[in-house]
């Protein structure tokens, strides 16, 4: 019975000391060698493709690798001293050029199917057999020196900039060079559409978990769009070169149930610069159900 | 000339400690010499800066660049341009086309001289001055109170435009104006060189492949840097006169200077890497005592990524939100060039099967480049697929995939053949021992730096990062402690310089004509090491 009270307790103080942040998702992990895990059908698409890429490659690296260490051992100066002439082989020619090509169409064929995965935005049928958009709402992104501007026109149009916490403000919870003051909030089970431009010069809005990574340029609006089931934290950086504070402009993004979105955006309305207390209050009740549920 | 005085030039070598010997010099051999020199001193000033990059990497947190003596931030992006381009503009290439190139095309294919000598004089002597002003340019200052040009080597605007407001980046495009304009003259002395001036019976098809691997690079720089010079000129013109080419707010657009430069930027990466290609065919066939594989295949092999390489330039721009199906085209063709490259690296293989593999110091780097390149070759038909590369593209795996192609293909092919040739070009044989050290800490140590940059890549890194999230820490420490081991092998490189220099009076360093044996078949082993002033005054005649 100690032993289970003790337990409790401990867990109790991790999630309180974390300040009963949410889980998070979006982040790379010490000595990883891996992909981030997928969050999106179109992370898990590229991790797939990128998967099946990587075994072909290892095998033709290590097809070389077999064929240059024969040839040190099998046809080094001790071992083959009188050398031969031959300096043509049609046949072998002929297959060294058509297999990479065979290789390269069975590359290509997923590789085409991925790209206009990521590049065209989902569509979906209605009730009256039409093919209309699926996507449920639209967030427009626009890079600064050095931070990042998120806009909600759907939501009533209001906006507001979000900056890195600087390392010595990092509190518990939170990820040096990675945790931003007032983070992008998204539901989850909704197609999101981005829009993507910058103020300045030229930014790139890129987030690991999602697959995605688009330029936010001047004078141009580019789109992408992800849709993500699991709730939690994703952390993304500024990936184009612009600038002293490059480093310095992440991004941090909130998948949160319907509910908590619906009341994050009526605080936001009133108040983009308080809202995230909905966030915090959400994760609290979170922690103490999750403790309550160990109890 | 009269005669006579033409036959007074032709026995009369001008003493080393001559100046003139140097600044005036129109002979191939003394300007390739001088091409080499300033090669090594610019690779040592631009490994230097890798040196800054990777200390300040080695762990989260600001180590170097954090308002100390090295500056703030923006002195770090400073320092990743300037590495970029010193070891593109004044390394690699001077080394390659310039130091190499110069010596032996014309020893190769039996030409007394290049065809214009003095345009030749001219064309090393513009890269000293575009050197200065490239390294003038970091001390002058570029944005708010920030001295240089930290904006890339790709120099994107509008970052390069209104994004630094300084004259820094004046002088960037006037150094790099100038270094274009030596390497066109330099082209076209190439072009001419080989068109005109082989010897009697040498026809195209009988060039030795490292001529024909000049002759390739030189028709790519000829097409390929004026169109950087034209980005360049409007780059100057919006930043100082008012017009608006890369600026939307006057209707230009910046994604077109991206299309611009990498018209320029694929077709260069080619003309760093096409020159090794032809080094290490000579290598490998001399060492395994054979002829070189399918010598026609190899030699079309390059004219075709070479033509290969002027289509694809848009695979370096997949995030700018291009259309779709243009993104389809380039994945194609991008990944077609895996075809000749592939039939290269699999005709060096033939060319040692068979064979009677000697391992003397140039074939061995010349192993270690085929095996690295391929391992570059093969991530680049990863990143080729622009569906893949939304996940990789501007992260450490793009820096892994080109350092294993550039920093551990070309420069591995550069020592090949600085190695291969040392004694034909300075007179006096290496120390085999401490050359093979020196591939041993290169070998060891680029892989130590840039294979764990594939994992950083794939968690997501960044490029052009000063300070990196904590979930970063273990493989850039790996790829710091890589840095420390290459360059053990950088000061085995000069004791191997400095070590033939005070024995070269010793009986065991005297250097021969040829020192490979029968199987180095082409021109430059005919004459003695180092050749005389002037060659083939009598020109060969091949059968």
């Amino acid at each position: 019975m100690r032993f289970q009270a003790a337990l409790i307790a401990f867990i109790a103080s991790i999630l309180f000391a974390s300040g009963a942040s949410a889980t998070v998702r979006g982040i790379a992990t010490d000595k990883q060698v891996s992909l981030q895990e997928a969050a999106t059908p179109v992370m898990e698409a590229i991790t797939s493709f990128h998967s099946m890429v990587l075994w072909i490659i290892t095998i033709i690296t290590l097809v070389v690798l077999a064929l240059l260490l024969w040839v040190i051992v099998r046809y080094n100066a001790k071992a083959n001293p009188n050398p031969s002439k031959f300096s043509h082989n049609t046949l072998v020619e002929i297959i060294w050029t058509a297999v990479p090509v065979l290789i390269l169409v069975v590359i290509a064929v997923p590789s085409f199917r991925l790209l206009y995965l990521e590049d065209v935005l989902p569509t979906e049928q209605n009730e009256a057999g039409e093919t209309v958009s699926a996507v449920d709402m639209t967030i427009k992104v626009t890079g600064n020196q050095w931070n990042w501007t998120y806009a909600y026109p759907d939501q009533g149009g209001f906006e507001f900039i979000s900056s890195m916490v600087a390392a010595e403000d990092i509190g518990p919870g939170q990820h040096r060079n990675l945790s931003a003051d007032l983070p992008m909030v998204v539901p989850a089970g909704q197609t999101v559409r981005l829009e993507v431009t910058a103020s300045d010069v030229i930014h790139n809005w890129a987030m690991p978990a999602f697959g995605i990574k688009m330029d936010a340029i001047p004078g141009r609006l580019n789109e992408t769009w992800f849709y993500v089931e699991q709730e939690g934290v994703y952390f993304g950086q500024c990936s184009e070169l612009c600038g002293r504070d490059h480093s310095f402009m992440p991004i941090e993004l909130h998948v949160v149930p319907q509910d908590v979105f619906d009341r994050w955006i009526a605080a936001a309305q009133n108040d983009p610069y308080t809202a995230p207390e909905v966030l915090t209050a959400y994760y609290q009740t979170q922690g103490e159900t999750q403790l309550a549920a160990l109890r | 000339m009269s005669s006579e005085a033409a036959a007074h030039h032709d026995d009369h070598t001008p003493s080393y400690w001559s100046w003139k010997r140097w600044v005036y010099s129109t002979n191939h051999k003394d300007i390739g010499t001088m091409y080499l020199v300033f090669a090594i001193l610019a690779g040592i000033i631009g490994g230097a800066m890798s040196g800054l990059i990777r200390w300040e990497l080695a762990e989260p947190g600001l180590q170097v660049f954090n308002n100390g003596f090295w500056g703030n931030s923006h002195n770090y992006n400073v320092i990743t341009a300037m590495h970029g381009l010193i070891m593109i503009f004044f390394m690699v290439m001077p080394a390659m086309i310039g130091g190499f190139g110069n010596w032996f095309v014309p020893l190769m294919i039996g030409a007394p001289d290049m065809a214009f000598p003095r345009m030749n004089n001219i064309s090393f002597w513009l890269l000293p001055f575009s050197f200065s002003l490239l390294l003038l340019s970091m001390f002058v200052p570029g944005v708010g109170g920030d001295n240089g040009f930290g904006g890339g080597w790709v120099m994107y605007p509008p970052l390069s435009t209104s994004g630094h407001n300084g004259p820094a980046f004046d002088l960037v495009i006037l150094s790099l104006h100038i270094a274009g304009v030596s390497s066109i003259l330099g082209a076209i002395n190439f072009i001419t060189t080989i068109f005109n001036m082989r010897a009697p019976g040498m026809t195209l098809h009988k060039m030795p492949l490292f001529a024909w691997a000049t002759l390739v690079t030189a028709f790519l720089l000829l097409l390929s840097v004026p169109v950087l010079a034209g980005a360049l000129t409007m780059l100057l013109t919006d930043r100082n006169f008012g017009t608006t080419f890369f600026d939307p707010a006057g209707g230009g657009d910046p994604i077109m200077f991206q299309h611009l430069f990498w018209f320029f930027g694929h077709p260069e990466v080619y003309i760093l890497i096409l020159p090794g290609f032809g080094i290490i065919s000579h290598i490998v066939s001399t060492f395994s005592r054979k002829p070189v594989f399918g010598y026609l295949g190899m030699a079309y092999a390059m004219v075709a990524i070479g033509f290969i390489g002027f289509i694809v330039w848009a695979h370096h721009m997949y995030t700018v939100g291009m259309n779709v199906n243009l993104k389809a085209y380039f994945v194609a063709a991008t990944m077609i060039i895996a075809v000749p490259t592939g039939i290269k690296i699999f005709s060096w293989i033939a060319t040692m099967w068979g064979g009677s593999i000697s391992f003397r110091t140039p074939m061995i780097w010349a192993i270690g480049f085929i095996f690295l390149f391929t391992v570059g070759g093969v991530t680049g038909v990863m990143l080729a697929n622009a569906g893949v590369d939304q996940a990789f593209h501007d992260t450490y795996y793009v820096v892994a995939h080109f350092h294993y192609v550039l920093s551990l293909g070309a420069v591995f092919s550069i020592f090949a053949g600085f190695y291969y040739w040392y004694e034909k070009i300075f007179g006096v044989k290496y120390n085999e021992m401490l050359a093979n050290i020196q591939f041993f800490f290169f070998f060891v140590g680029a892989n130590l730096i840039f294979f764990p940059q594939h994992f950083l890549g794939m968690a997501g890194m960044p490029r052009r990062y000063v300070d990196y999230s904590d979930g970063y820490a273990f493989w850039n420490m790996v790829s710091s402690i890589g840095y420390v081991v290459m360059l053990v092998g950088m000061f085995f490189f000069l004791l191997v310089l400095v070590e033939s220099i005070l024995l070269r009076n010793t009986p065991k360093r005297r250097p021969e004509a040829n020192p490979w044996g029968e199987s180095a078949t082409t021109l430059e082993w005919t004459l003695s090491s180092p050749p005389p002033f002037h060659q083939f005054n009598e020109l060969p005649k091949i059968k």
